[in-house]
């Protein structure tokens, strides 16, 4: 019999008793005739009369971190025909001792030798090697804790990410969780794959202990926050959220977080409220789309867009919002400036950068530049009386000057150049007005007054 | 367009062979399964798919319906199920739920899955786990490369930078290496074989490994050197915007498989449209690796040419006109047709250029690349979040901002990221958590302990035992090496220099001239050398893991293939990359053919 079912632990793996030469005549058969089976067959017939070792082979390069290799795990290999073939044609065989094994008769195979144990008796080297190749393997004698690190540890010298899992997954099932997790705190490489190999399980359980184990806690917390993603309703999301404040993330990440639990706890009360106001605001201006897990900027917009100018003490007026989540005078005033201006409501705007000093003057202030300040006027359509007074503010004059011309300011464009006496340019400035209109009218009486020294 | 002529280029290999190689094992496996059979595909598998097959070629072989695979339960009739899928667990799961569905539902069907590029044991271990092992049979299907262009090959594995880099990951490792075997199986030995990075070395003993239990081809070898290098290596370069046309279209467009969609700003109609981007339209094949700046003029001058050529028509008699619609009219019309899409494209490009300040975001990011005026550079990337724009071009800035300044000052970050977080949503902290562990985006540790780290680590190297230590510290080690690679490598070109776009007189045109990709430089310098000689201090700075074999003796006379070089960038590259690259080939009179693993355009989010 060739067919053996071996039982590792709760692994169970199909062995075949590969003989090579079977799987290639099979092979063979199954490409004749095609196209490309020329090209499989050309890398074949050259793959079996030049063989490994050969003068041309490129030299091993000096890896970094590998283990001491117990005994010589080169000389074993020689014991074992290198099957060669190219990876590209791997599949075959493997499709082959998959479902030549179980479909068709197994009888085809000729049983080479007996060697019932053989798989069994293999070093961990030769298992692994095994393994990469997709060829039968037992992990099944691996049974002292030393054999399997040293299995782990082989698997994870040739670099196999494949090979690694699965040598983690027999671990996972052979070993207890205390012991696999202390081997693992030694093995980053190993650790890293079994990291993985969790995540993508979702066994999250089991991963919480593991990065607990490790001492990793603020990496725990993350992970466990991060399940909020899959969480739809959002009283669900929001208690879910409740739950994250006790974790040990770091102190700044735990302010993020009771931040986002606040926000969701507010933006539900916020959109319960909402979504059957009647103000006039609501019906002039419809809402798009619910305020539930936007953003704090967005919530923010929102809540100076449908209530601003709400007293504090309310949970949906833009000053609680700016306190509770301490948002910048700058971050404020922006916000507020896009969903004032994009109401058009140019008094709220003025109002934003209007301070009054200690005489009582109203000085305009920003702490935004103010051509930043006329580009967000400018998006939102605002008039050109209400531009030109803030592209006025403009301190840098080169700043200002091309916030004039772009923006037509035409008052603010002659005083410029009136001031800087340059008549070539006012000239051409003039040719780009319509004749006899008042800006026009001015520059021709700049242009005449024999007064101002001109530079050119 | 002053472009210097083509010296005899060499000819490529032919690389549809691999695609016929690719399309013949599918249709081996799929014969596996006799009988109708509906198929159910990856939907990120759909279009590399269709580069080498068709439909038609699938119901030639009893494909009955296709489906895209969608995680959700299914309705097929057949009683054949084919599922042509990557080796991810929850499609594997899935499947096994829809087994087990069946089972309860006393339905008797055969099911198959053709893993691709190859499969993994913890997806067989899922089968298991879920008891349908045995139910369903499994194959794979070694699609390794993707040939996308005449020089580009692909191996379409979205996943490898996030498995590699994020997650430690090293299941692709392998598949890199059998793609280098396979190449080399088709194309024969390279000569020599350099790299840099903890991956390629992995790849390079993967696929020593194959080699050396494999067969070694005598033929002529149509390559002769490769060039390994990870992704983490440069970091910088993916993190620029991009400038040149391919580049321009694959950020605002997105180049998926080698071809794009243009929507309906573009086409000027109420459709999308699929166009390839490859060196089959001649259009785009002549403004691909241009600057931006030059491309308008291209595409005006361009389209009087082909009025002139329409216009030939007037006076022609019937013979004449008869062989003008026979013979050119066709190529004309096809032209045209490129013409007015790539018009469209630079129109759309142009609008939306202007529209996000986008050469204020081009001047900040000269200055990080220069070092120049740091602080204006924190304000603007603070107003560029603050005012909710683009979440991408945030994070890329803040990004370019660590890795140029070795991490930012503790406040800078604490307060970038709380800015950050209040813009685009708090679930980014998960985003900033991975960022800080690929070491893109790093808060700058006290000074002292740093060094002292620093030069532990490097006397603890090579312990296994330390291995942990050493990951966790490589992000410091790696620390504020920017600038100075930047000086020894003259990556950044002196400012104030003019530089002409028209003729670009190094790589670093791809960027306006303000700096020559790290990754692309490195590449010319090793050619150059024919090695590491020199450049230790560099390498050194890089973290090590760089090496240079040789491997099969020169052939003895010098063939075109002598100037084939194959790079393979572990964790894929950007079409700047590409671009630079081309220009450098041209230079040297040397041809590279990029191998990559993904085009990536720097998406890192949760």
């Amino acid at each position: 019999p060739t067919i053996k079912l071996y039982k590792d632990f709760n692994i169970c793996y199909i062995l075949v008793d590969d003989d090579d030469e079977d799987e290639e005549d099979v092979e063979r058969v199954s490409w004749s005739g095609e196209p490309v089976g020329s090209i499989s067959w050309s890398v074949k017939e050259t793959a079996s009369s030049i063989r490994s070792g050969s003068e041309q082979s490129f030299p091993k390069i000096d890896t970094t971190p590998s283990l001491s290799k117990q005994g010589s795990g080169y000389s074993l290999s020689s014991l074992f025909k290198a099957k060669s073939k190219p990876g590209a044609f791997q599949s075959f065989s493997e499709s082959f001792s998959d479902t030549s094994s179980r479909t068709y008769a197994p009888e085809l195979r000729k049983p080479k030798s007996d060697g019932k144990d053989v798989v069994s008796d293999l070093s961990p080297e030769e298992t692994v090697r095994r393994m990469q190749k997709g060829r039968a393997f037992s992990l099944e004698k691996f049974r002292s804790l030393q054999d399997k690190l040293l299995l782990l540890d082989e698997a994870v010298a040739v670099y196999d990410g494949n090979v690694i899992t699965a040598v983690l997954i027999f671990l996972k099932k052979s070993l207890s969780k205390e012991i696999l997790f202390r081997e693992l705190m030694a093995r980053d490489v190993a650790l890293r794959h079994y990291v993985h190999y969790l995540k993508e399980m979702g066994e999250q359980k089991l991963l919480v202990e593991l990065l607990k184990a490790l001492g990793r806690t603020e990496d725990m917390a993350l992970m466990h926050y991060k399940e909020h993603l899959n969480i739809k309703d959002e009283s669900r999301r929001r208690d879910f959220l409740k739950s994250c404040l006790s974790l040990p993330f770091s102190q700044d990440d735990a302010t993020h977080v009771q931040d986002h639990y606040t926000l969701l706890e507010r933006q539900i009360i916020i959109e319960a409220s909402d979504k059957k106001a009647v103000a006039e605001i609501f019906k002039k201006f419809p809402r798009k789309a619910s305020i539930l897990n936007m953003p704090i900027i967005t919530t923010l917009y929102y809540s100076c867009f449908y209530h601003y100018g709400e007293s504090e003490g309310t949970f949906s007026s833009p000053s609680n919002i700016r306190k509770t989540f301490r948002i910048s005078e700058k971050q404020y005033i922006l916000t507020a400036l896009g969903a004032r201006a994009k109401l058009k409501s140019w008094f709220d705007v003025d109002s934003l950068f209007n301070t009054k000093n200690w005489l009582g003057y109203t000085k305009k202030r920003s702490p935004i530049g103010f051509h930043r300040v006329v580009d967000i006027l400018h998006k939102n359509s605002a008039p050109v009386q209400v531009l030109q007074e803030y592209v006025n503010l403009i301190d840098n004059p080169d700043l200002k000057l091309g916030g004039a011309l772009k923006y037509k300011c035409h008052d603010i464009v002659i005083n410029t150049y009136r001031d800087l006496k340059d008549r070539q340019q006012l000239i051409v400035y003039r040719e780009k007005l319509e004749r006899d209109s008042p800006e026009y009218r001015k520059i021709q009486e700049l242009l005449n007054n024999v007064q101002i020294r001109w530079k050119n | 367009m002053a472009h210097t002529e083509w010296r005899d280029a060499p000819e490529l290999p032919d690389f549809s062979l691999l695609k016929r190689l690719a399309r013949d094992q599918l249709i081996f496996l799929l014969e596996q399964l006799p009988g109708k059979k509906d198929l159910f595909i990856d939907a990120d598998l759909m279009s590399p798919l269709d580069r080498i097959a068709n439909v038609t070629i699938l119901k030639q072989h009893e494909v009955d319906k296709l489906y895209k695979v969608e995680l959700k339960p299914i309705v097929s009739s057949s009683d054949q199920l084919c599922f042509l899928i990557r080796p991810r667990i929850q499609t594997v799961k899935w499947i096994s739920d829809l087994v087990n569905a069946d089972k309860v539902a006393g339905r008797f069907r055969r099911y198959k899955i053709i893993f691709t590029p190859q499969k993994f044991y913890a997806c067989e271990t899922v089968l298991e786990e879920q008891g349908v092992y045995g139910d369903v049979t499994t194959d794979e299907w070694n699609f390794y490369i993707l040939p996308l262009d005449d020089d580009i090959l692909s191996l379409e594995l979205p996943e490898f930078f996030r498995d590699n880099f994020l997650e430690g990951d090293q299941r692709w490792v392998t598949t890199a290496g059998s793609a280098l075997h396979l190449l080399q199986s088709v194309y024969g030995s390279f000569s020599k074989v350099y790299g840099i990075g903890r991956c390629a070395k992995m790849v390079y003993e993967s696929w020593r490994e194959l080699m050396e239990e494999g067969e070694q081809r005598t033929r002529q070898p149509e390559f002769a050197k490769v060039f390994l290098v990870d992704r983490d290596v440069d970091f910088v370069t993916p993190l620029c915007s991009q400038v040149v046309y391919e580049g321009l279209v694959d950020d605002l467009f997105r180049i998926k498989c080698g071809s794009v969609e243009f929507g309906p700003d573009v086409t000027s109609s109420d459709k999308s449209i699929k166009v390839m981007l490859n060196s089959q339209d001649k259009v785009f094949s002549e403004i691909r690796n241009e600057h931006f700046s030059n491309v308008f003029g291209f595409l005006s001058q361009k389209a009087k040419n082909l009025q002139t050529a329409y216009d030939k028509r007037r006076g022609m008699d019937i013979q004449q006109m008869k062989a003008f619609v026979s013979d050119e009219l066709k190529g004309l019309k096809q032209e045209h047709r490129l013409l007015s899409l790539h018009i469209g494209a630079s129109e759309s490009m142009m609008k939306k250029k202007t529209k996000q300040d986008f050469q204020e975001l081009l001047k900040t990011e000269h200055s990080l690349l220069e070092g120049f005026e740091i602080r204006e550079c924190i304000t603007y990337i603070e107003e560029h979040i603050n005012r909710q724009v683009s979440m991408i071009d945030s994070l890329r800035l803040l990004c370019l901002l660590s890795i140029t300044e070795n991490g930012l000052l503790s406040k800078d970050y604490r307060s970038l990221k709380a800015q950050y977080l209040q813009s685009y949503g708090i679930k980014h902290l998960l985003t900033f958590a991975n960022l800080r562990q690929l070491g893109l985006l790093e808060e700058q540790q006290a000074g002292e302990t740093l060094t002292v780290m620093e030069s532990k680590v490097g006397k603890l190297v090579n312990d296994k035992t330390v291995g942990k230590l050493t990951d966790a510290f490589s992000s410091l080690a790696k620390k504020s090496n920017f600038r100075a690679l930047s000086k020894r490598l003259a990556l950044v070109p002196k400012s104030g220099e003019e530089y002409d776009l028209r003729v670009p007189r190094d790589m670093a045109y791809v960027f306006s001239g303000a700096y020559i990709p790290l990754s692309c430089k490195l590449i010319e310098q090793v050619l150059e050398r024919d090695g590491w000689t020199g450049l230790e201090e560099v390498t050194r700075m890089l973290n090590g893991q760089e090496f240079a074999v040789t491997g099969a003796p020169n052939p003895r006379n010098k063939t075109d293939a002598q100037r084939i070089v194959l790079v393979m960038f572990l964790g894929g590259c950007t079409f700047s990359e590409i671009s630079a690259l081309r220009f450098l080939g041209k230079e040297r009179d040397t041809y590279y053919v990029k191998q990559i693993e993904y085009m990536v355009n720097i998406k890192l989010s949760i």
